[in-house]
């Protein structure tokens, strides 16, 4: 289904962001859990909130779903008021936790058209949404079989699929490859992927992991504390965090020499016998450092990548590691 | 107007959702039916004799104890029915489907009003199931066909007291296991009011307890329309404690909703 959207007045601003927020602020009792959030989405981007348990991406994506007010800010979620319009936003949004919201006792496709009633589509059109959205998702063959049976993976994939049904315009997904394991998570960032390709959807994501911001949003925010640290693209972020380097072993103290002349930037240990040269994991930059190498005959024992993680992310921009026990994927209810 | 029909078809659709589960799962709708009815079986024919000659064939209208007792355990089904409501509320705020629902523009109201109704309909028919069981052992009330809707009426309006006040308890408990612990105190209530024996014949400081309790009323109430013993103010009193409890429980849980289950 696509939807017309009038484009407003301004001649300046042509396209309303998808989701624009100024000022959240939420604390649960003396518990400051979010301090005064801003966004600015654009219409069919992905944007990835980054941060380590506890940072407060879940009281985010419940406040921008309207499943709870925050005590202060506004918020416009697909161009409507999320308190004033909230029936109107909910309308044009679908969300997946990161909790399956999955009716146990019913069927996976008592579950769709269950959500194709509540969005009030007629029988015949709720069958064949529930019918595509099944085969899409490859759930075809236990359309019949309660969900109780489903393993973390095909559950999440019967979640996403259920969020889908009302033909959302935006799409919340609040860690939603948490607990899965590498290959369903695969498989969910594939669907993610085409969401945004075939359907031009905006997709607003959580996560605790860099490598998923990374291979999915166009825009990343690194959230800590309940403040925004951070914001731009991969790149633009990756640039910031010095703890991308490519690491040279060598055999003895004159080859390291030789080698810490031919790369600038590079931070050397004697004792170790190593230079790091920072940069990105990317084919091109290790092609460029092995070729620099080659053409001056210099030999190195070794060679390691070293890719930014969280941990890295949180020590350049907050100065201090990640909070201690936060790492571990733990429930998450802030 | 549209949306008064939107919040009818969004009701039926959540009503539709209980009922299945319950035909499909009937082992907690049967758990309602087993109490009441291990009860009845329990005090008629083990302790039957003695508690229907201590407490006098008069305070049961003249018949047998059965005809005491029934009543009071009748009314059990609707306090066991309780239970099922608060814990499948509590079971889909678990399981994240209710915020789910409330991030979907479907009517606020139709996710409790699906489940009040569906419980409504299970309990009555649990408390049909009941009453057929203390009529197969010797219940013989005298009641008219009048006097009878009046007692299915009152027990429906005690269910819908109840039910709301249970989907209150599912939102809030942590937990099903809590859900299921919490309306615990009310299956045991009628115990210490009119059912087993009369308030009469207990204790001053109990007994105070046991008439000043909202089952007492209700079950004094129902005695008499089904077996003709003095109903007196019981019926004002009844009544009064089920509009009272119904409209504390629905404000209560539609609060409750409306603020958001916290996980």
């Amino acid at each position: 289904m696509t939807v017309t959207r009038t484009a407003p007045p301004s001649a300046v601003d042509t396209t309303a962001p998808a989701i624009a927020a100024t000022g959240l602020r939420k604390s649960y009792g003396d518990k400051l859990v979010l301090d005064g959030i801003d966004l600015n989405i654009a219409e069919g981007t992905v944007f990835a909130l980054l941060g380590p348990n506890g940072a407060g991406k879940t009281t985010t994506v419940e406040i921008l779903s309207t499943l709870i007010d925050a005590d202060a800010g506004d918020a416009w979620v697909a161009g409507r008021h999320l308190t004033r319009a909230a029936d109107a936003v909910r309308s044009a949004i679908g969300v997946t936790g990161q909790f399956s919201a999955v009716d146990n006792l019913l069927t996976a496709e008592e579950n769709l058209l269950l959500m194709a009633d509540l969005h009030h589509l007629d029988r015949r059109e709720g069958k064949r949404r529930a019918r595509d959205l099944l085969r899409r998702f490859d759930l075809s063959e236990v359309a019949g079989k309660t969900a109780a049976t489903f393993s973390g993976g095909m559950r999440r994939k019967l979640d996403l699929a259920m969020t889908l049904v009302g033909d959302p315009r935006i799409i919340f997904l609040d860690e939603p490859t948490t607990g899965l394991d590498p290959r369903s998570r695969r498989t969910m960032w594939e669907i993610i992927r085409n969401l945004v390709a075939d359907d031009g959807v905006t997709i607003f994501l959580t996560t605790q992991y860099l490598e998923e911001a990374d291979q999915l949003a166009d825009r990343i925010a690194v959230l800590d504390h309940g403040r925004l640290i951070a914001e731009g693209t991969a790149d633009e972020l990756k640039q910031r965090i010095p703890g991308g380097h490519i690491r040279l072993r060598f055999a003895d103290a004159r080859d390291l020499d030789t080698a810490a002349g031919l790369f600038g930037l590079a931070t050397r240990d004697e004792e170790a016998l190593t230079l790091q040269i920072p940069g990105d994991s990317s084919v091109s930059t290790l092609r460029a450092v092995l070729d620099t190498l080659e053409t001056t005959a210099v030999r190195a024992e070794s060679l390691t990548v070293h890719t930014p993680d969280l941990d890295d992310v949180f020590l350049t921009l907050t100065g201090q590691p990640r909070p201690a026990g936060t790492a571990a994927p733990t429930e998450e209810n802030v | 107007m549209a949306t008064l029909s939107y919040a009818a078809r969004d009701s039926r659709t959540m009503l539709r959702r209980n009922l299945k589960k319950a035909l499909r799962y009937p082992s907690l709708t049967l758990t309602v039916v087993i109490m009441p009815v291990m009860m009845l079986l329990l005090f008629n024919y083990a302790f039957g004799t003695a508690l229907g000659s201590g407490i006098g064939a008069s305070a049961a209208g003249g018949g047998a104890y059965i005809d005491y007792l029934a009543p009071g355990i009748i009314l059990m089904a609707a306090t066991s029915g309780a239970l099922t409501t608060a814990i499948s509320v509590c079971m889909d705020k678990t399981e994240g489907i209710v915020n789910r629902f409330r991030t979907m523009p479907v009517s606020r109201a139709s996710f409790l009003t699906g489940h009040v109704v569906g419980s409504l309909i299970q309990t009555m028919a649990s408390i049909a199931l009941v009453v057929a069981v203390a009529l197969l052992v010797g219940f013989r009330p005298d009641a008219t066909l009048v006097e009878w809707l009046a007692a299915v009426g009152l027990l429906a309006l005690l269910t819908l007291a109840l039910t709301w006040l249970a989907a209150g308890i599912g939102l809030v408990a942590k937990n099903p296991e809590t859900a299921s612990n919490i309306p615990m105190p009310l299956t045991f209530l009628p115990f210490l009011g009119s059912a087993i024996v009369p308030t009469e014949s207990m204790p001053t400081a109990l007994r105070w307890f046991a008439e000043y309790q909202p089952f007492t009323p209700i079950i004094d109430t129902l005695r008499g329309l089904w077996l003709g013993t003095e109903i007196g103010s019981s019926a004002v009193v009844g009544l009064a404690w089920c509009v009272g409890l119904t409209l504390v429980g629905y404000v209560w849980a539609r609060r409750t909703f409306k603020t958001g289950a916290k996980r």
